[in-house]
């Protein structure tokens, strides 16, 4: 009953900050459409001269997405190569095609090989033997970066943010003396723990429902399994962000010393939710994955998204999650005894 | 030590923070239907005296009596309204929405919860700004609003911790007469202030300095006793200047 009081208050506060109601929802979104823009953008169209190529080859060669532009001596082609106009260029040196590069940009460099690659394979092949097939486990060819960052950043933007304002809203509980005025009450303690995680967990609800939908069906975000099973894994995140938000926030004196948290607590997990390839980080660190939720989070929405696996694959994630909050919460009620020790 | 009367019973109380001591020794006694001053400038420990009779901290050492049962306990903190020094409202919400979260949190609710949040705001005057944002309020309605909350669920005891600082004297006396009514209709009001005028309104006052208690009685003994004419030089005497 007490515990249904504070889920209410919350609810009626949320709703009255609307910067912070936008921030929730908006912020995320934003930044899974521009990260969508970057990573999915079009393919980089790489700008290459022939210097006198003959006809017979040109015409055996794939050219397109490509620019090209043909001279008649490398001397003009090195002038347009200078002014970066193309970024490469090919020319036959005894019968050997070569290739001369601008260089400057790795990554149009990467495109520009790939591309000449590609476009010589038909002319070495010659027709003699079928093209290459390629048949992939995981996602295909059309996979885009997105797609496998994709469920991790969904999962981080809803564990940060959630994060944030829990830690915030409950600083300004004590800052303010309401968190006193509360404990002159005959609540127990466990209901305050309860009553902030019924209303901001129903306020998650809406929340990842809203974001993963965007991310989904708007941005079109690689989804192979269930969408429910999505909102089970962000919510079950979100509340792990909840009760750590809170339980850090007691060892804050100000908004300020919570934001200051945020490097120490909610970065390092970046690393560890499969952004980067774990198998590569250092022995020396790798232990502290399985002590981060969002390595679970992470681990479970890309089961579900970009695997399309169920229910069977994902249930120890979830109860690693709600096993964490249910730690954070017990601990959350330890650490209210500092305020009243009954 | 044993008074039949007494709502309130401090018994050799002492409070250290590390190794500061906030309060030494204190003994006390508060009478049913008083109203009790404890008079002390800022740092002479009556907020954390007045914080352990609400239940929200602990002695180091001795027993808080409430009631004749010890302190602290949940179901003694139904029978309190305590009030602190900050205003402890939630600016975002309208004043009725903080009352009824409060009420609620007492178990109030319908037409009870209703019927007491209107009556509550006729003690404070506030009744035309009822579903006004808190963030609207000025500070001195705040503080009455923070007094409406704390008379909510009808105390038998109100612990108010500098309820007017801050306020202009007008509505300074409005709220004294509000809580002569309140104490009228049997209630216990326990107040701390550092303003020596208000001093005189309380019917018994404590005299607290470097956390002990130099002297209590009424205003007219405290008097008396040391010759003085007020109650500053009465305190003077007292804190052995």
């Amino acid at each position: 009953m007490r515990a249904m009081a504070l889920t209410i208050r919350i609810l009626r506060q949320i709703i009255r900050d609307k910067r912070t109601l936008a921030l929730l929802i908006f912020a995320p979104i934003l930044v899974l459409t521009m990260l969508h823009l970057v990573f999915n953008g079009d393919d980089y169209v790489p700008k290459i001269g022939f210097v006198g190529l003959p006809e017979m080859i040109t015409e055996q060669m794939e050219l397109k997405d490509a620019v090209i532009t043909e001279y008649s001596n490398e001397g003009e082609a090195n002038k347009d190569l200078i002014n970066q106009d193309i970024d490469g260029y090919i020319v036959l040196e005894r019968q050997v095609p070569s290739v001369f590069l601008e260089g400057s940009d790795p990554s149009v460099n990467g495109a520009t090989l790939k591309w000449i690659q590609s476009a010589f394979v038909k002319l070495q092949q010659n027709g003699n033997t079928s093209a290459l097939e390629v048949d992939y486990l995981h996602g295909s060819s059309d996979m885009g970066s997105f797609d496998y960052f994709g469920p991790v950043l969904l999962g981080f933007f809803v564990f940060f943010f959630v994060f944030l304002i829990a830690g915030v809203s409950f600083i300004r509980e004590r800052t303010t003396g309401t968190l006193e005025r509360l404990l002159s009450t005959p609540i127990r303690k466990w209901e305050i723990v309860m009553g902030y995680v019924f209303g901001f967990g129903i306020f998650t609800m809406i929340q990842s429902t809203i974001i993963a939908w965007y991310a989904i069906y708007v941005l079109d975000m690689m989804m192979e399994g269930t969408f429910i099973y999505v909102l089970i894994i962000t919510l079950a995140l979100a509340l792990t962000a909840l009760t750590l938000g809170i339980l850090i926030s007691s060892f804050a004196n100000n908004e300020l010393q919570m934001i200051q948290f945020i490097p120490i607590v909610v970065i390092p997990q970046i690393f560890f939710s499969g952004l980067f390839n774990l198998e590569t980080i250092s022995n020396w660190l790798s232990w502290v994955g399985p002590f981060t939720p969002l390595y679970y989070a992470a681990d479970a929405l890309r089961d579900v998204m970009v695997r399309g696996y169920g229910w069977s694959e994902i249930y120890i994630n979830i109860l690693s999650l709600i096993g964490f909050s249910v730690l954070f919460m017990i601990l959350n009620i330890v650490a209210l005894r500092k305020y009243r020790q009954i | 030590m044993e008074n039949e009367n007494a709502c309130i019973s401090i018994r050799q109380v002492s409070k250290q923070f590390g190794k500061h001591e906030v309060l030494k020794n204190i003994n006390l006694e508060i009478n049913e239907g008083e109203i009790f001053g404890l008079l002390g400038p800022s740092g002479a420990g009556k907020s954390t005296l007045v914080k352990e009779l609400a239940g929200l901290d602990v002695p180091t050492s001795g027993e808080n009596y409430l009631f004749q049962e010890k302190m602290p306990s949940l179901k003694l903190m139904e029978r309190v309204g305590y009030m602190a020094q900050a205003d402890a409202l939630y600016e975002d919400l309208t004043a009725n929405e903080n009352l009824q979260f409060f009420a609620s949190l007492y178990g109030l609710k319908g037409k009870k919860q209703k019927q007491r949040i209107s009556e509550v705001m006729q003690i404070v005057n506030l009744r035309e700004h009822l579903h006004k944002p808190v963030r609207n309020y000025s500070g001195g309605m705040k503080r009455r609003l923070s007094l409406a909350i704390a008379l909510l669920h009808e105390p038998e005891m109100l612990i108010l911790d500098e309820p007017t600082v801050g306020i202009d004297p007008v509505l300074r006396k409005s709220i004294w007469e509000a809580f002569y009514e309140l104490n009228h209709k049997g209630t216990t009001i326990i107040v701390t202030t550092h303003v020596m005028d208000e001093a005189e309104k309380c019917g018994r006052l404590g005299l607290m300095r470097d956390g002990m208690m130099i002297a209590v009685g009424t205003p007219e003994e405290l008097k008396k006793e040391t010759n003085a004419k007020t109650i500053e030089d009465a305190f003077l005497i007292y804190g052995g200047a």
